[in-house]
């Protein structure tokens, strides 16, 4: 079944293997995660017929658990992307705000799941990748803590920061999904188990894993941190609907202080430098001889590699791969790269430091409503600078939710981003539940 | 165009381009000039990030050498272009 807003690149159906608790609900997948049999192109002409030999692991178990896949879904090549219009397969419309861009990269997934052609879906966030399109649509996302769920069978674009998220209207629905892909999993020596692991947010009773149970909406006592500087520079139509969103969780017994994260204000660049750092490496195994667009036989292998991927990669795809090339190459690493790395470091103390004097920390999940399509092509630094909200999260490794916190006097949905401690996802989900 | 002194030149980015094996047309080598001269002149604020110890809270994975089932060598060379006598087939090395 496709869509009219072009959520779906492929639409055949998978089968579930078991039973349990997603039977008879519809997971799509975004196109990233390998599907066995079932064409897996990242949104690239680079991987048009690339047909993956085994699941991952997160389609293994919401197969298991009795989901059927209903399409794999539309994002931006290889998930360098905000929007999902720089996808080979064409842009996918916001199916709840006509004209407007679903967020991305996992916009096809937030997409399918807003406009009700699946229950829920899968996404990856590897710096808001999940949570801006959920906020874009009105519905819910959760970027797990980094090591909760298997990137097994992940076609990877930046390993140290990306994690495979829900996607369903609801805080609960989004939690039932977390619940079947999240634990360790041999084949993904960064899976950790949260039973080890966790130190916060375990009530009295509950197992590590009990996501479900802790959608219950009690944000009695909750002490929210509000970091400044990711409302500085928000559109005013976005922090409107914020302030109202918290307001409501006042008047639900939670209490609020702001925080001043002075490292904030640099987490954009060092998500840019070490994301494209990460991809120009991750993406060198596309050389068109063992899977992919070919080169042909011209010629020696640099040339044919070469030509491979001047013809597979979009614009945005090399010029991340050249970017991350030039910041790791000699006589640029100390000045970018390491530089990056400092920044990473001082960004996670800081956020921690905060989490110390609060439950979870609030913020609008993207500085900005949704973009016209095609307004920010032209300019992907201003595309880059609405990531300003969901990067420092994942380069602190924390878990954080988005759910729907209103809309603007246009009509643009708005989301609300609470962050919690690492392995924390519970604190989450039950102050996003008091919201939806 | 960013006015700073770190602009690219267009012989840069035709050795980063180089370096990533990934060809470029002219006029992709002038548009990615420009769009990375604004790019890396934003990239320069991280010279006010102060050095940071950080406290990496790593472990050692360990797992038995156990042999278990993999790909087999049809599945292997599926997505393959061309293979031959089972094998890939790639361009010449030199």
């Amino acid at each position: 079944m496709s869509t009219d807003y072009n959520g779906y690149i492929t639409t055949e159906r998978i089968d579930a293997t078991g039973d349990g608790a997603l039977a008879d609900v519809t997971v799509a997948v975004k196109d990233n995660i390998s599907t066995e049999g079932v064409r897996t192109t990242c949104g690239s002409a680079m991987l048009d017929d690339y047909v993956p030999p085994f699941d991952a692991t997160v389609v293994e178990r919401i197969k298991a658990a009795g989901a059927t896949i209903p399409g794999k879904t539309n994002m931006d090549e290889f998930g360098m992307g905000t929007t999902t219009e720089t996808s080979a397969f064409g842009p996918t419309e916001n199916p709840v705000a006509e004209g407007h861009v679903p967020g991305g990269s996992s916009g096809g997934s937030a997409a399918v799941v807003a406009a009700g052609d699946a229950d829920m879906a899968l996404g990856t966030d590897t710096g808001g990748s999940v949570r801006a399109p959920a906020a874009f649509c009105g519905v819910v996302g959760i970027k797990p803590t980094y090591g909760l769920v298997s990137r097994y069978g992940i076609v990877a674009y930046a390993n140290s920061l990306e994690q495979v998220g829900p996607i369903a209207p609801t805080v609960e629905e989004a939690a039932q999904l977390l619940e079947v892909i999240a634990g360790p999993d041999e084949r993904d020596a960064t899976t950790r188990d949260a039973s080890d692991a966790q130190e916060t947010g375990v009530e009295e009773g509950e197992g590590a894993y009990d996501y479900v149970a802790a959608a219950d909406g009690d944000v009695d006592g909750l002490d929210i941190g509000i970091p400044t500087e990711l409302l500085d520079g928000a559109d005013e139509r976005v922090t409107e609907v914020f302030w109202d969103a918290i307001d409501d969780l006042e008047s639900q017994g939670a209490s609020y202080h702001e925080v001043d994260l002075e490292s904030l204000r640099h987490a954009v660049e060092a998500y840019y430098v070490i994301a494209m750092s990460e991809a120009s490496s991750n993406l060198a195994r596309f050389d068109g001889v063992r899977y992919g667009q070919s080169g042909g036989y011209d010629g020696n292998w640099n040339e044919t590699f070469a030509r491979a991927r001047e013809e597979g990669f979009g614009e945005e795809v090399k010029s991340r791969v050249l970017l991350g090339t030039y910041a790791l190459s000699a006589g640029y690493h100390d000045k970018y790269y390491k530089k990056a790395q400092d920044a990473r470091a001082w960004i996670k103390q800081d956020i921690d430091e905060a989490l110390d004097d609060a439950d979870v920390l609030a913020s609008p999940t993207m500085p900005v409503p949704p973009m016209e399509l095609g307004e920010s092509l032209e300019d992907p630094l201003t595309m880059y600078l609405a990531d300003a909200n969901p990067t420092p999260v994942n380069l602190a490794n924390l878990p954080a939710i988005s759910v729907p916190a209103g809309e603007t006097d246009g009509g643009l949905p708005v989301g609300l981003q609470l962050v919690g401690p690492a392995f924390g996802e519970k604190a989450i989900i039950r102050a996003g539940s008091a919201l939806a | 165009m960013s006015d700073t002194e770190n602009v690219v030149d267009p012989e840069e980015v035709r050795h980063v381009a180089d370096l990533a094996r990934i060809d470029l047309d002219d006029e992709e080598v002038d548009r990615f000039t420009d769009k990375f001269a604004d790019i890396l002149a934003y990239f320069e604020t991280l010279d006010e990030v102060p050095e940071v110890e950080a406290e990496e809270d790593l472990a050692n994975v360990m797992r038995p050498d156990d042999v278990h089932d993999g790909l087999s060598q049809a599945e292997a060379l599926d997505n393959a272009a061309e293979t031959e006598d089972g094998y890939f087939k790639g361009p010449n090395v030199s």
